[in-house]
């Protein structure tokens, strides 16, 4: 299943969420805001939401997107939730390395790899 | 004294622009046209970009503090060597050694913060006038 949801491209994948951000790009300031709310929108539409944030089409980013994610990482926390980064091409991975907020994202090569982990991650619990 | 930052500069274009995130998509759309016209590398432009934005962002939303009566100035110089930006808000300004280290533990669980931390990652000499209300972005072209 999949929705277009502004800035944002939202496919279900065995049970997560995989968010792609549309338009190349460039996650600044002025669209932060409402990337925010859509990814908002996404953690509260189901319980114990998990959901991989796919970087592919992204070629820069801001400290408020930096901002953004960890809002967004703190919200999926409170429901008990997962969240995982994946695609993140080395121009941007350094932005991640340089602010140490590495420490606080997993962070996956590419989706699939997200999802598997996500579905071990099931496994070992049950 | 403000000036002393352009005072080594090349001569420099200069905009001023309203307090707005929307008006500050000219000058970097304008900067960004110039470095990608004198072939700066991409690690460049992905930095200039990256610290255009930051200090923009600075200026509108601190420096001035969001107030859309306030303008900011903003000169700058592309050449084939390098790249000199000056953006200065109406703000009372600030003191960047006073700024918390967002890599501290207490604080990089924390949405905000890291825009001064990116701008001295990246470029290659970043100035304040003495006020704290203009900074100046050097980028070389490597």
């Amino acid at each position: 299943m999949e929705s277009q949801q502004g800035q944002v491209k939202v496919t279900q994948n065995d049970g997560v969420a995989v968010v792609e951000f549309e338009d190349r790009k460039i996650l600044e300031e002025i669209s932060i805001a409402q990337i925010g709310e859509t990814l908002s929108d996404v953690v509260q539409s189901v319980p114990n939401v998990k959901i991989v944030l796919s970087f592919r089409n992204v070629e820069h980013l801001s400290s408020a997107a930096l901002g953004m994610l960890i809002n967004l990482r703190n919200q999926v926390q409170k429901v008990s939730g997962k969240l995982m980064l994946s695609n993140i091409r080395p121009q941007i991975y350094e932005v991640f390395k340089i602010t140490q907020l590495y420490k606080l994202f997993e962070i996956h090569d590419t989706a699939a790899q997200a999802i598997h982990q996500m579905s071990a991650g099931d496994s070992t619990e049950d | 004294m403000n000036n002393d930052l352009e005072a080594d500069c090349p001569p420099l274009e200069c905009l001023v622009i309203e307090n707005t995130l929307v008006a500050a998509k000219e000058p970097e759309r304008l900067i960004l046209e110039a470095v990608e016209k004198h072939g700066f590398s991409n690690d460049a432009t992905f930095a200039i970009r990256l610290g255009l934005e930051e200090a923009l962002t600075n200026a509108i939303k601190h420096g001035n503090a969001g107030d859309p009566s306030k303008k900011i100035t903003v000169k700058y110089y592309v050449g084939p060597d390098q790249f000199i930006v000056c953006i200065e808000d109406e703000g009372p300004g600030f003191r960047p050694a006073r700024v918390p280290d967002c890599t501290d533990d207490a604080r990089i669980g924390l949405p905000d913060g890291r825009g001064i931390m990116l701008m001295e990652a990246y470029l290659d000499d970043i100035r304040y006038s003495e006020r704290g209300n203009k900074i100046r972005l050097i980028k070389k072209n490597n």
